[in-house]
């Protein structure tokens, strides 16, 4: 599936491996804790993103101790509701004090459910409204490589049912357009919406053939094997590829909490103390 | 072409498109920043598929790496001029002031303005310019829109000069702004010798003590041209030149407006929202009461008729003909 970049790095990528198993478990606590003091969040949207998120801070992105270097990397949320699963990167990454994540949401805290790029250290750009990222990236492409930062890629998290959004693909026209090769799309291939299924709610396949169709050069990883997406995105086309890439991430919904996994309630939700006490211990669990 | 003007004889005053390209004078702001991208690396050009319409063509000639055509794809522009405007270039984003406002609210809002970020959008042909390609083509709500928007700021120049005159003085102002334009036919009122583009800032062209008038755009002409008309029945207006809708000079309305305690304000906006809510504020922020007040605009519920843009502002009394017949209303008042 990832066209024998797997094969390439395995055994020599074994730490990587686990560093990104290691961060994608606290990315899942560190949600449940946060979403703790707010008393509502989006934990599922946060653990089918865990390991894409764990690997993208785990050595993939180039960023430096200096959130402002302005060669670094771009991530853009498009599914904003994601960021309370950045923002323990953003403070174990020494980007904003890990003191802020105690009150994430509480008035006055720069911490939102969805991220302000101008209260939040690292966070590339504002987002909450689904289906703008994707266009913010192709501006940011493009916006690189007049600046002349030629190893700087823009990644974008998109959601899966994000991508009824129209004008998502009218930024997907637009990168092939310009052969945006230095623009990575990453899709969050949870299965659900808000309202359910995504294939029930509002159809997004065949994604593969649309964003090919669009001119896209399109990959497949299982979201949640740390080796696959470590390999698939540190071995992405260069430059020299002259079309955009669309990594789409199987992934499920809610993942590591069975009860949360594809269902439609907890899209939203909060888990009283006990609860979520038990929810930490199942996750423990291998 | 030539089949059209042969079955509609028609008088380039009207603006109708086939004798009126001649007049097409004012829409600079290809040239401009085109001349200011000499100097300037930060500045890109985008527009979606009117290169020709507002003159941004200009630019491409001159600086075609830093010119984007998108297509059409108006809100996806916006998005992706403060994606770059985040590397620190400085993005001007050109298409119909309808879909600059209406359809790109969102984007105005939650990508430019939410985040402070250096784009500017040129909203050309605007009003109801556009005249008999209708209701879709109109801008007539963009100011109302626009002034809740925080962050925002929203100007309004009149013609070539202060067009220009805007772009180079605004270069450097701090996040997005609105330039609402014309169809680039416009009257010349400031010529070559146009003043600095003070924004948050009215000019003041003509004192009077009898009757005060705030104009903006297209408006301008008309109100100096009821002004002259008054003055020779020896009634002195004030016009001011409201050339910045966000952040508004409510000192500067009342100081002027203090002196007649009559305001009539003309707009090529609907009547609410716009330049004259925005005196009404200034107005009642200062508990300044007895103001007698007319507003000269689109009626409240009503849609433009479909006619040639000259015959539009005069229906609606936005030419000098019009305004000089609200004025005497308001001095009879």
């Amino acid at each position: 599936m990832t066209d024998g970049a797997a094969t390439r790095s395995a055994g020599a990528e074994a730490g990587l491996v686990s560093e990104i198993k290691v961060r994608a478990a606290m990315i899942r606590r560190e949600t449940i804790r946060l979403i703790g003091v707010a008393k509502s969040g989006h934990y599922t949207s946060v653990f089918s993103a865990a390991e894409i998120l764990a690997t993208l801070y785990s050595g993939v992105m180039r960023i430096s101790d200096d959130p402002e270097w302005a060669e670094r990397d771009r991530l853009i949320l498009s599914k904003g509701h994601v960021a309370v699963g950045v923002y323990p990167l953003l403070a174990e990454r020494g980007y904003i004090a890990p003191e802020l994540l105690n009150e994430y949401t509480r008035l006055g805290n720069p911490l939102g459910d969805h991220p302000d790029m101008r209260r939040v250290p690292g966070i590339d750009f504002s987002s909450g409204s689904l289906g703008h990222g994707l266009s913010v990236g192709v501006g940011m492409a493009q916006a690189a490589r007049l600046r002349g930062y030629n190893h700087t890629r823009i990644w974008v998290l998109l959601g899966d049912q994000e991508l009824n959004e129209g004008q998502i693909w009218e930024a997907a026209q637009a990168a092939s357009h310009y052969r945006l090769s230095n623009l990575t799309a990453i899709v969050d291939r949870n299965q659900m919406g808000l309202d359910g299924r995504t294939e029930e709610v509002l159809a997004v396949e065949p994604i593969r053939d649309r964003f090919e169709a669009f001119g896209w050069w399109v990959v497949e990883v299982d979201g949640h094997e740390p080796d696959e997406l470590a390999a698939t995105l540190t071995n992405l086309p260069h430059a020299g590829s002259q079309r955009p890439v669309c990594v789409i991430a199987h992934t499920v919904k809610g993942k590591g909490l069975r009860y949360m996994e594809l269902s439609r309630v907890w899209h939203l939700g909060y888990l009283a103390p006990s609860d979520a006490g038990q929810a930490l211990r199942e996750l423990d669990q291998p | 072409m030539t089949r059209f003007v042969a079955l509609a004889p028609s008088n380039p005053q009207s603006w109708d498109l086939a004798d009126s390209q001649q007049m097409n004078h004012s829409a600079v702001a290809g040239l401009v920043l085109a001349d200011l991208a000499e100097r300037d690396s930060r500045i890109v050009v985008l527009t979606a598929d009117l290169k020709h319409s507002n003159g941004t063509v200009d630019f491409e000639r001159r600086h075609p790496k830093r010119f984007f055509n998108v297509g059409i794809a108006e809100q996806h522009m916006v998005t992706m001029a403060a994606g770059m405007a985040t590397f620190g270039l400085v993005p001007y984003v050109a298409t119909f002031a309808s879909y600059a406002s209406l359809l790109c609210a969102e984007q105005l809002r939650t990508d430019l303005a939410y985040p402070g970020l250096p784009v500017r959008v040129l909203a050309h042909h605007a009003g109801i310019s556009l005249g008999f390609y209708g209701t879709s083509h109109h801008a007539t709500e963009d100011f109302g829109l626009l002034r809740s928007i925080a962050n925002m700021t929203v100007v309004c120049p009149c013609d070539a000069a202060s067009t220009r005159r805007a772009l180079v003085d605004t270069l450097d102002l701090p996040g997005p702004i609105y330039f609402r334009l014309g169809r680039g036919r416009e009257q010349d009122v400031y010529g070559p010798g146009a003043p600095q583009f003070h924004v948050g800032r009215m000019g003041l062209l003509r004192t009077g003590d009898d009757l005060t008038i705030v104009a903006n755009g297209i408006t301008v002409s008309a109100a100096l041209g009821a002004a002259d008309r008054l003055a020779g029945e020896g009634i002195e207006a004030a016009v001011l030149d409201a050339h910045t809708v966000r952040p508004f000079d409510a000192e500067g309305l009342r100081s002027v407006v203090a002196r007649s305690g009559r305001l009539l304000v003309a707009e090529e906006h609907n009547v609410i929202g716009g330049v004259a809510s925005a005196c009404a504020d200034a107005l009642v922020d200062a508990g300044i009461s007895g103001i007698r007040m007319r507003r000269a605009g689109l009626p409240p519920d009503e849609y433009a008729l479909i006619a040639p843009p000259t015959a539009l502002w005069a229906h609606y009394g936005l030419d000098t003909d019009g305004l000089l017949a609200t004025a005497r209303e308001l001095l009879g008042s």
